[in-house]
C-alpha cells in the first residue's frame, strides 16, 4: 500500500494538478500545526449570502407572479396603499441607521452604547411590524380583503412574507443580545455583523416590494 | 471535533442512543438516516408502481387488496401521483445528494463535519416530517391526491369538487412539498458553505473529486430552485384555502358546478413556476450519479478521468442550462412558437455538455485495466441508461415532435430511463463502492452481480417497450385503455412490461437482503483502502471515527484521479500522500 513502504523514495511529479507543496485550499486562514482548525468566520458570511440568494429567488418568484398575473387578468383593480406604509418605511430606514450605529459602538468597545442602539433597532423593528398590521387593518376596513382582488391578494402576501422574514431578523436581534457568547462558536461581534447585514437586506427588500406595490399597481 | 471562533469545542462524540443515532449532528449518521428514508420511500414507490402495472396489464382482473376487487380510476391516479412524488422528492432528491453527499462530501474535502451540524440535523428531520405529511394523504378522507406530481391547477386548486383526494389529500401534498422545500434549502446552504470554506489544505478546486463538484452544483441548483417552488406552493395553497385566484381562471364548470368564486387566474403561471423548479430538479436527481459514475469509472479502470476540466465545465454547463429550458415541458401549453423555438434550441444545447461527459467516460475506459465488480457494473449501467434516456430527449426537444409525443408513454420511458433509473444506478454504484467504508464490510459480490443483471435487463425491458407504446400513440395517465380500439393491440406490451416489472422489483429484494446480510455477516473490509482508491475517505478507518480524521487535518498534495502515474510503483497515488513518500519504480 502506498505510504507504508518507503525504502526507495524519490519524488516524482505526478501531474494532474499535483505538486510538491500543498497550495491553499478553501480554508487557508488557520495554522498548519496539524490540529483541527476552527470553522472559519467567513463560513457564516458565506452561509448568510447563500441564504439571502435563496430569499431573493423566493421573492423574485412572487414578484414575477405579480407582474404576470397583473398582465394576464382583466380583473386587476389597484389596491390603494394605506398611508401608514410610508411611516413604516421611515421607521425601517431609521432602524438600518441605528443598527449601523450599534455596530460602530461595538467595534469601538462602547458596550453600553451598543446595547442602547441595539435595543432601539429592535424597538423600531417591532414598531415596523405593528405598523404593517395597522396597514392590514386599514385595508381590511376599506373592504379590501385577501381574496377581494389579485392586487390585494399580492399586497397581503408580499407584506406577510416580508414581515415573516423581518420577524426572523428581530429574533436574531434578541439572540445577539441574550445568547451566552462565551460558549459559542462565534463571537458576539460576528453575530452582530451577520444580523446587521440581514437587517439591511430586509430594508432593501422592503424598498423593492414597496416600489413594486406602488409603481406596479 | 471542531474548534470555534472563541476557542472552545463545538461538539464531541455523543454517547447516548438518542443523540448518537436519532437526533445526531454527525454528518455520517445523518447521511445514513437520509439513505434509510430513501430506502423506505423507494420500496413504497415501487409498491405503488407495481399496483399500477398489475392493473394496466390485467384491467379486468380482481385483486384482493382493492375494495370491491378492482382499482378505481381515482385510485389509479392517486397511485400515479404518489409514486411520482415519493420517488422524485424522497428518493431521487434525497439519496444521491443528501444521503451520499452528507456522508462523503465532508470526508472527501478533508473536513470533520458539515459547516453547520445542527442545521444538518434539522434539515433531515424536516425532510422526515415532509414525508410523513405526504404519506398522511393516503389516510385522510378522499385519500391521496390525483393531480399528478406536477399538480396542475385549476383542478389542483379547487378542492373536493374536482375529485376524491383533491380535498385534504391535496392540501397535505402541498404542505408536505412546502416543508420539503424548506428542508432542501437548509441542506443546500450547508453543502455549499462546507465545500467553499471547509476544504483541507491543498484541496484546491482543481483537486476536488468529481463527486464533490456534482454535489456542489446540485446544491446550487437546489438553493436557487426550491425557493421558487416554495413560493408556488404558497400561492396554490392560498388559492385552495383562502379563496384567492392566482391560478384559477373564471368561467370554470367542474362536475356540473359553475365556479363563480374564482376568476382571472392563470394556470400557466403555475406551470412556469413549477417547471422553473422542475427542470433543475431533473439535474438535482442525475448530477450526483454523474459524479459517482465518473469517480468509479476512473477508479476501476485504473486511469485518470479523461478531461477532468472538461468534466467540471460540463457539470457547470448542465447546471446553468438547466435553468434556461423549463419551457420545453410546456410546448403543448399553447406557447408562442418563437418561445418554443428558443426553449428548443437551449434544450438541445444541453446535448453538448452531455456528449462531452459521455465521450470522456468512454475516454476514461479506453485502454484501462477494467475491473468488473458490482460498483463498476452499476457505473457502466449508469452510462448506458444516461445515453439511452438522453437520446430520446433530443426527440422531445423538438416542439413539432413533442406535440405528438408529450402525453404518451414515450415521455414516461424517457424520464424514467434518464432521471429515474440512471440516477438509481448511480446510487447502487455508490452503495456497492462505499458500503465497506460506511459499515466495515463488503456487500456480497455474487448476489450483487445477480442483482445488477436482473435490474439492468429488467429496466430496459420495462422502459424500452414504452417508447413503442408512445410512438403508437398510447396516451399516458389512462386508467383503462382497453375500451380504445387502436390501443387494444398494444395490450400484450403492457403484459410484458408488467412481467418485467415484477421480476425487476423482486430483484430489489435481493439487494435488500444483501444489505442486511452483509451488515452482519459480510466479508470484513480489513484494509482502509480495499479498492486502492485515491480520495481522502480511503485514508481513514472503516467505518470512519466520529470526527473523521482523528482531530488531525489532512493535507492534500495530489489530484483526485492519479492512477497509473508514469514512474510510480503503485498504480494509484492517494491525495494525501506526501510527494516524498511516493515510490518511484
Amino acid at each position: 500500500m502506498p505510504g507504508t513502504i518507503v525504502d526507495d523514495i524519490e519524488i516524482i511529479d505526478a501531474g494532474h494538478g499535483g505538486g510538491t507543496t500543498p497550495p491553499a485550499g478553501g480554508d487557508d486562514d488557520g495554522d498548519s500545526s496539524g490540529s483541527r482548525r476552527p470553522v472559519p468566520r467567513r463560513a457564516y458570511f458565506t452561509a448568510l449570502q447563500l441564504g439571502l440568494a435563496a430569499i431573493v429567488m423566493f421573492f423574485m418568484a412572487l414578484a414575477s407572479s405579480y407582474i404576470v398575473r397583473k398582465g394576464l387578468g382583466l380583473d386587476w383593480q389597484s389596491t390603494p396603499l394605506p398611508r401608514v406604509l410610508w411611516f413604516n418605511t421611515t421607521i425601517l430606514l431609521a432602524s438600518s441607521a441605528t443598527i449601523a450605529m450599534a455596530r460602530k459602538k461595538l467595534e469601538g468597545g462602547e458596550r453600553e452604547a451598543f446595547h442602547s442602539w441595539w435595543w432601539v433597532t429592535t424597538g423600531l423593528g417591532l414598531l415596523f411590524l405593528a405598523g404593517q398590521i395597522i396597514a392590514w387593518r386599514q385595508l381590511a376596513a376599506s373592504g379590501m380583503l385577501l381574496a377581494t382582488n389579485p392586487s390585494s391578494s399580492f399586497f397581503y402576501l408580499l407584506t406577510a412574507a416580508h414581515g415573516a422574514h423581518l420577524a426572523g431578523g428581530i429574533f436574531a436581534l434578541f439572540y445577539v443580545m441574550f445568547r451566552p457568547w462565551s460558549r459559542s462558536r462565534i463571537s458576539q461581534a460576528t453575530a452582530a455583523e451577520l444580523t446587521s447585514i440581514y437587517w439591511h437586506f430586509m430594508d432593501g427588500l422592503w424598498i423593492f416590494l414597496l416600489a413594486l406595490l406602488t409603481l406596479g399597481r | 471535533m471542531v474548534t470555534h471562533e472563541n476557542g472552545g469545542h463545538a461538539h464531541h462524540a455523543p454517547t447516548g442512543f438518542i443523540q448518537k443515532y436519532v437526533f445526531s449532528i454527525d454528518h455520517k449518521v445523518i447521511g445514513i438516516q437520509y439513505l434509510c428514508l430513501a430506502l423506505f420511500s423507494v420500496f413504497l414507490g415501487m409498491a405503488l408502481s407495481l399496483l399500477m402495472r398489475l392493473h394496466l396489464a390485467w384491467p379486468t382482473a380482481h385483486w384482493f387488496f382493492f375494495k370491491g376487487g378492482q382499482m378505481t380510476p381515482e385510485q389509479y391516479l392517486a397511485l400515479v401521483t404518489m409514486h411520482g412524488t415519493i420517488m422524485i422528492f424522497m428518493v431521487l432528491t434525497t439519496a444521491p445528494q443528501s444521503g451520499f453527499g452528507n456522508y462523503f462530501l465532508p470526508i472527501q474535502i478533508g473536513a470533520a463535519d458539515m459547516a453547520f451540524p445542527v442545521l444538518n440535523m434539522l434539515s433531515f428531520w424536516t425532510t422526515f416530517v415532509s414525508l410523513m405529511v405526504m404519506v398522511a394523504a393516503f389516510f385522510v378522507t378522499g385519500g391521496a391526491p390525483i393531480g399528478g406530481w406536477t399538480s396542475y391547477p385549476p383542478l389542483s386548486a379547487l378542492g373536493e369538487i374536482t375529485g376524491p383526494g383533491q380535498g385534504a389529500g391535496e392540501t397535505l401534498w402541498i404542505v408536505g412539498l412546502a416543508i420539503f422545500c424548506a428542508a432542501s434549502l437548509m441542506g443546500a446552504l450547508n453543502f455549499i458553505t462546507t465545500l467553499i470554506d471547509l476544504r483541507a489544505k491543498g484541496m484546491t478546486l482543481g483537486r476536488l473529486p468529481l463527486t464533490c463538484w456534482t454535489w456542489l452544483v446540485t446544491a446550487i441548483l437546489g438553493l436557487l430552485a426550491f425557493g421558487v417552488l416554495l413560493a408556488a406552493c404558497i400561492l396554490l395553497l392560498l388559492d385552495r384555502i383562502a379563496g384567492t385566484s392566482f391560478f384559477i381562471p373564471g368561467g370554470l364548470v367542474i362536475t356540473d358546478q359553475v365556479v363563480t368564486w374564482h376568476k382571472g387566474g392563470s394556470p400557466l403561471l403555475w406551470q412556469h413556476l413549477f417547471w422553473f423548479f422542475g427542470h433543475p430538479e431533473v439535474y438535482i436527481a442525475i448530477l450526483p450519479g454523474m459524479g459517482v459514475a465518473s469517480h468509479l469509472l476512473s477508479t476501476f479502470s485504473r486511469k485518470p478521468v479523461f478531461g477532468y476540466r472538461a468534466m467540471v465545465g460540463a457539470v457547470c454547463g448542465i447546471g446553468f442550462l438547466g435553468f434556461c429550458v423549463w419551457g420545453h415541458h410546456m410546448f403543448v401549453s399553447g406557447m408562442s412558437p418563437y418561445s418554443a423555438f428558443a426553449f428548443s434550441i437551449l434544450t438541445m444545447t444541453i446535448g453538448v455538455p452531455s456528449a462531452i461527459k459521455t465521450f470522456n467516460w468512454l475516454g476514461t475506459l479506453w485502454g484501462g485495466k477494467i475491473e468488473f465488480n458490482c460498483a463498476m457494473l452499476f457505473a457502466l449501467g449508469f452510462v448506458s441508461l444516461f445515453v439511452s434516456g438522453g437520446l430520446s430527449g433530443l426527440f422531445l426537444a423538438q416542439p413539432s415532435l413533442d406535440l405528438y409525443l408529450h402525453d404518451t408513454y414515450f415521455v414516461i420511458a424517457h424520464f424514467h430511463l434518464i432521471m429515474g433509473v440512471a440516477a438509481i444506478f448511480g446510487m447502487f454504484a455508490g452503495m456497492y463502492f462505499w458500503f465497506p467504508k460506511m459499515f466495515g464490510r463488503f456487500l456480497n459480490e455474487g448476489i450483487g452481480k445477480v442483482h445488477f443483471w436482473f435490474t439492468f435487463v429488467g429496466v430496459y425491458s420495462i422502459f424500452m417497450p414504452m417508447h413503442f407504446l408512445g410512438l403508437a400513440g398510447h396516451p399516458r395517465r389512462y386508467y383503462d385503455a382497453s375500451a380504445v380500439t387502436f390501443l387494444q393491440k398494444l395490450q400484450p406490451v403492457h403484459v410484458f412490461i408488467t412481467y418485467a416489472a415484477i421480476i425487476t422489483i423482486a430483484a430489489q429484494f435481493l439487494f435488500l437482503f444483501n444489505v442486511i446480510w452483509s451488515l452482519f455477516a459480510g466479508k470484513e473490509a480489513k484494509e482502509e483502502n480495499p479498492w486502492h482508491a485515491t480520495t481522502l475517505e480511503w485514508s481513514i478507518p472503516s467505518p470512519p471515527p466520529f470526527d473523521n480524521f482523528g482531530g488531525v487535518e489532512p493535507v492534500v498534495y495530489h489530484g483526485a484521479y492519479e492512477f497509473s502515474v508514469p514512474g510510480a510503483v503503485d498504480d494509484y497515488i492517494p491525495q494525501n500522500l506526501a510527494p516524498d513518500l511516493v515510490r518511484k519504480a
